[in-house]
């Protein structure tokens, strides 16, 4: 143990964020983080009889009605239920993030109200067990694809990319929803709307060519409506998702191409964007959770 | 160690905002221009010090921001204005079973616990035997506390929360749950604690408890701070208050001093000066007079009265029962000898008076300076012939 002993003054001031600093109080906090985690999932799956099972099942009936429906209808995606679930599961990740993430200082009242600890462990829980499923789910759309798909090289390179910019977006968004909601109740119901709004904005169940072409058939002020497309920063995201899994931009025998007909570093340049935002976004939203945490307390 | 105090806590106030109609939804925001709220200081430039290794007692009625200052302390509340300084790792028991969840077992909900009173899973997992052994539910560990009695939470919440190893521990009436035992158990850790040298910030309605255990005490009023110093004296300070003895009015001490009370002691049957008054028993009063110039007309007098109503029930003058105190410089002892104290087991206020025979005038007076506890008599059962009847009947 260092022999220096561990000053805080607290001033009617709201701290300056100290993105390090701070980051080694959660840091050090990490025991809290994990028995959150640990204990939703509990909670969640205690009393099943099938326990954690249930959340491998969900993507396992996605890909088996998909299999048939989309033979059925014929949609002009050939392996739907790799192409559906490659986006899907970032999205379930992303949503429930958000919907949990919102409500987690609201629903953890009495916690913030009676124990110190840095608050942004509660959205971060939140976080981390919609990542736990993502973990699980993407196992199974795993097996799946080397079962029936088959991986493909280069393109998988962007899964990493992907996945961590997916993350921050989360994490972003979580924060500052939280801190928000914790102000003004009606957040929560704002976001469940919001999120159909999103969800269908995005291109996951139909294929992200035809929003492209579409979107680049006009212009907005004088700039190609794409250019909007790309503001949602899920496009990006769950492209990259696509491209990494589903691979194939123009599947033979298909009449115009599935994915964004763009290059593989086209795709990787866009991920890097979305997670320069991210980046940018995760610090704002920080600093705003930070600054009003301490007033938790005192509005719960 | 480091000679800087513990807690350093300055000018600091606390503002509740208290909305009658509070905008906690958009549209209500964009509607009203301006929230109606009402301020309620619950905290008004408290300054105090709390020395490094100390024991501090918090003491005041309910709503005189005992808890606010804790939290603020802890970091829950931020302050309006003032400063909070607080050295060394802190641990706040504002609650026993901080995030114990229904559905997870005992042992879970340790883990879960402990990491919130800053315990890693490594400590917990050494603290883990003593925290089941005190909690005494060993069988129960595996069950959902869903089926725990609120005695069984109570207790390995508890036992959680002795287990934490901070510098700076602060406690929020967590020793007012329980029975007796229970509750020794609780002194007995805190003692533990003190021996360790760790500083404990204790909020408590139990004014004896801060006697017992505390090195200094402080009595919030309104959140103000009333009066900071020696338990004994807070204590009594406090029970004026509780007894609603602070009238306008109000003077613990007066008088000119001619004559003053230089030291009063209650002494038992047994000739103790502490420690309960038994029922029935004989109860002295001594008084040591020192006149600082010639007094050649003392009246000495006391009154003794009912903590719980706060009405006299027993007094007597020096002058009334006819016995004169002749003039003198110096030092007198006045006995007053009650053969038999009467009255139920209770609190009982001393105040104790000299004045002048002639005018009246006030030489000295400590108006219920003093007390002690009335207690029953432990009484044997003794044997008595009881008739018993014996009934034998056919059915």
């Amino acid at each position: 143990m260092a022999a220096t002993v561990r000053t805080v003054e607290r001033t009617s001031e709201p701290p300056r964020l100290r993105v390090g600093r701070r980051a080694r109080v959660l840091l050090a906090h990490r025991e809290i983080l994990l028995n959150l985690v640990r204990k939703e999932l509990k909670v969640k799956y205690t009393a099943s009889v099938l326990g954690a099972v249930w959340s491998l099942l969900n993507p396992l009936v996605y890909l088996a009605v998909f299999t048939f429906v989309a033979k059925v209808l014929g949609a002009g995606i050939p392996d739907f239920p790799v192409y559906l679930l490659s986006g899907l599961l970032a999205w379930n990740l992303f949503s429930s993030s958000l919907t949990s993430g919102a409500q987690s200082v609201l629903d953890n009242s009495n916690l913030v109200k009676k124990v110190a600890f840095p608050h942004e462990i509660l959205p971060l829980a939140s976080v981390g067990v919609a990542l736990v499923d993502f973990v699980l789910q993407s196992a199974v759309l795993l097996v799946y694809i080397l079962a029936f798909y088959g991986l493909h090289w280069p393109e998988l390179a962007l899964w990493p990319l992907a996945f961590v910019a997916l993350l921050v977006l989360s994490v972003a968004l979580a924060l500052w929803l939280a801190a928000m909601n914790v102000r003004y109740r009606d957040v929560g119901h704002l976001l469940n709307i919001g999120l159909v709004v999103w969800f269908w904005a995005t291109p996951i169940v139909y294929a992200s060519y035809q929003a492209k072409h579409l979107a680049e058939s006009g212009e907005w002020f004088g700039i190609s409506r794409f250019a909007f497309f790309l503001l949602n920063p899920m496009t990006g995201v769950v492209e990259g998702f696509h491209r990494a899994l589903y691979a194939v931009v123009h599947p033979p025998g298909q009449p115009s191409p599935v994915l964004f007909d763009v290059s593989l570093a086209w795709v990787a340049g866009l991920l890097a964007l979305v997670l320069v935002a991210s980046l940018v976004g995760l610090r704002l939203a920080w600093g705003y959770f930070f600054n009003r945490s301490g007033d938790f307390a005192e509005e719960l | 160690m480091t000679e800087s105090p513990a807690i350093e806590v300055h000018d600091l106030s606390k503002r509740f905002r208290v909305f009658r109609e509070r905008p906690t939804s958009l549209k209500q925001r964009l509607l009203t221009s301006r929230s109606r709220a009402e301020d309620l200081w619950a905290l008004h430039e408290v300054t105090v010090d709390i020395a490094h290794g100390s024991t501090f007692g918090l003491i005041g009625h309910n709503g005189s921001g005992k808890t606010t200052l804790l939290k603020c302390i802890a970091g829950i509340l931020r302050p309006t204005s003032g400063s909070v300084t607080q050295r060394g790792r802190l641990a706040a028991l504002l609650e026993l079973g901080a995030g114990f969840h229904p559905e997870l077992t005992g042992r879970e909900n340790v883990y879960l616990n402990a990491s919130f009173l800053g315990l890693s899973r490594r400590q917990t997992d050494a603290a883990y035997e003593d925290i089941v052994a005190f909690a005494e539910i060993e069988d129960f560990m595996d069950s959902q506390v869903k089926f725990y009695s609120s005695g069984m939470l109570v207790r390995l919440g508890f036992a959680v929360a002795v287990h934490v190893d901070p510098e700076v521990l602060l406690v929020d009436e967590v020793l007012a749950v329980g029975d007796e035992a229970y509750q020794a158990k609780c002194i007995d850790r805190i003692r533990t604690f003190q021996r360790e040298g760790r500083t404990i910030v204790l909020v408590t309605h139990a004014l004896d408890t801060v006697i017992e255990i505390c090195d200094r005490a402080m009595m919030l009023h309104h959140g103000r701070v009333h009066t900071v110093g020696q338990p004994r004296d807070v204590v009594r300070e406090m029970r004026y208050v509780l007894l609603g003895q602070v009238d306008e009015g109000f003077v613990p001490e007066e008088g000119t001093r001619e004559a003053e009370i230089a030291e009063v002691q209650i002494v038992r049957a047994d000739g103790r000066a502490d420690g309960p008054v038994r029922r029935n028993e004989s109860l002295t009063i001594v008084v040591d007079v020192r006149a600082n110039q010639p007094v050649d007309d003392l009246d000495a007098d006391f009154q003794i009265l009912d903590g719980a109503t706060n009405y006299p029930v027993l007094d007597a003058r020096t002058s009334t029962a006819g016995i004169p105190i002749d003039r003198f410089e110096g030092k007198k002892r006045v006995r007053f000898r009650v053969p038999s104290f009467p009255y139920d087991p209770g609190r009982y206020w001393v105040t104790i008076g000299l004045s002048s025979r002639r005018t009246g005038a006030l030489y000295h007076v400590q108006t219920q300076r003093y007390q002690f506890e009335v207690i029953d008599a432990p009484r044997i059962q003794e044997r008595v012939e009881v008739p018993v009847q014996i009934e034998i009947e056919d059915l």
